[in-house]
């Protein structure tokens, strides 16, 4: 199975479901870059290093996600809009284990 | 009156790659960017990283990247406006232009290349109600002149090293430095976080973690500010607060100089020479869009190239340019330089 999907709420409140290719090396935010979820340029801008933020997501639903880097977790340290449940899309990896993630893209700061 | 030929909007690798193409071709370049040194996002974003494609480089530091793109321009004498943001732009009768920063500095050109990578970068801002009424009252983003802050009480916010190179600074500058950070661990270089510690042990730092500041106070001018720590809130008095939470790419003033603008990039002609709807305004690099368009430095080379060849023949109408190879013509700089490959002539074989 090389694909799994997931669902992702955008920053109107649309929600997304969404085929995510498992054999590709992506993450959350390039999937999210892939579907156009958010506007070119307001996601993904440092390019996938946690070093912006700009693919912050909230997880709602309780799949198991891979423990946060500390680069991921010293960028939320310094993030805006942060919650208990942020995360950063783009240390996300997709693989077969996050079938059905569910998640909301945080506020554009 | 700053006079070029080629006024180029960003000093990334695009950017700075475009003067030595242009430099080929005897045009000269100057450049402006907003950041105080060249490099765009490699220098300002991810200056240690490793890029991996770029061609005849295995593996390039970012900032050593840029490093080498000065050298390679050097002999081609650029000129920079830095710390400035491109505002205004006006065509004249003769089709040239002037580009005017927020500064006020005026650049005359006969073209414009737009090679704004990801756009002007602006200070990341905290989500405090009404943070924006108390900028330039107490509200700095930047440290742009400490002396402002002699004797003067400060609150600096952020974890970065930007946060903890000012506190380090400004504690023999200001009355007092309070440091209010989200978290207890810091994301900077040891030997700041050190000495940030050391001067906490003096008394010289104020160090507030795990903490947020989420309001402002004061009449007209900032005088207080309200600290989440915790559960608890806690109001501390202050002269100045100095958010230092990174910056963030916005397309910035270019937006509204009547540019084809899609999905916040800029629109170009991919199939000929990435200008604009604007006859003598390109757009180079991550900031423009065309069907295909990759954002990758190389794309941005190649972009650049094009551009150039694309100038010679606006500045030069009707006169044949053949294309060249460094390999064969060498490279003539305008400081006086010339550099080209060793020819071993053989003049008689016996």
């Amino acid at each position: 199975m090389n694909d799994i999907k997931i669902t992702i709420i955008d920053r109107e409140g649309v929600s997304h479901e969404v085929d995510a290719p498992t054999d590709m090396n992506m993450n959350v935010m390039e999937l999210i870059r892939a579907y156009e979820l958010a506007p070119e340029g307001t996601i993904g801008i440092c390019g996938g290093m946690a070093m912006c933020a700009s693919c912050q997501c909230y997880v709602l639903n309780d799949v198991e996600l891979p423990e946060m880097s500390d680069d991921e977790e010293a960028m939320l340290s310094e993030a805006f809009n942060v919650k208990e449940n942020s995360r950063l899309g783009c240390q996300i990896h997709i693989t077969p284990e996050i079938e059905g993630l569910l998640v909301e893209l945080a506020p554009e700061n | 009156m700053i006079e070029t030929d080629i006024l180029i909007i960003g000093a990334g690798p695009t950017g700075l790659f475009a003067v030595f193409e242009a430099g080929l071709l005897k045009l000269k370049c100057h450049l402006i960017d907003g950041l105080p040194q060249p490099g765009g996002q490699l220098t300002e974003l991810y200056p240690k990283k490793p890029i991996f494609d770029i061609p005849g480089y295995p593996s390039v530091g970012a900032a050593e990247l840029i490093d080498n793109l000065m050298e390679q321009i050097k002999q081609f004498e650029p000129g920079f406006t830095l710390n400035e943001v491109a505002e205004t732009i006006d065509k004249l009768e003769d089709g040239t232009f002037i580009v005017t920063t927020n500064k006020g500095t005026k650049h005359h050109a006969k073209a414009v290349a737009i090679a704004g990578g990801l756009g002007s970068f602006e200070p990341r801002k905290p989500v405090i109600d009404n943070i924006a009424f108390y900028e330039d009252k107490g509200v700095e983003y930047f440290v742009k002149n400490p002396e402002l802050f002699r004797d003067k009480k400060i609150v600096i916010a952020g974890g970065g090293d930007s946060a903890l190179d000012w506190s380090i600074f400004l504690a023999d500058v200001a009355s007092s430095v309070t440091l209010v950070h989200r978290r207890n661990e810091f994301r900077g270089a040891l030997d700041s976080v050190e000495k940030v510690q050391e001067l906490k042990k003096q008394g010289k730092v104020n160090l507030i973690t795990p903490a947020e500041v989420i309001e402002v106070h004061g009449e007209n001018h900032v005088n207080a500010l309200t600290l989440q720590i915790g559960d608890e809130k806690q109001q501390i008095e202050t002269d100045y607060f100095i958010p230092l939470f990174g910056l963030t790419p916005k397309l910035g003033p270019i937006a509204n100089w009547g540019l084809e603008i899609e999905k916040n990039a800029i629109k170009v002609n991919n199939a000929l020479d990435y200008q604009t709807n604007i006859p003598g305004i390109y757009a180079i690099g991550d900031v423009n869009i065309y069907p295909g368009k990759l954002k990758l430095i190389l794309c941005g080379f190649h972009e650049a190239t094009l551009m150039c060849q694309s100038v010679y023949n606006l500045i030069n109408p009707g006169k044949k340019y053949v294309l060249k190879y460094t390999t064969v013509s060498g490279i003539d700089g305008f400081d006086g330089t010339r550099k080209e490959a060793e020819k071993a002539v053989v003049k008689s074989i016996d």
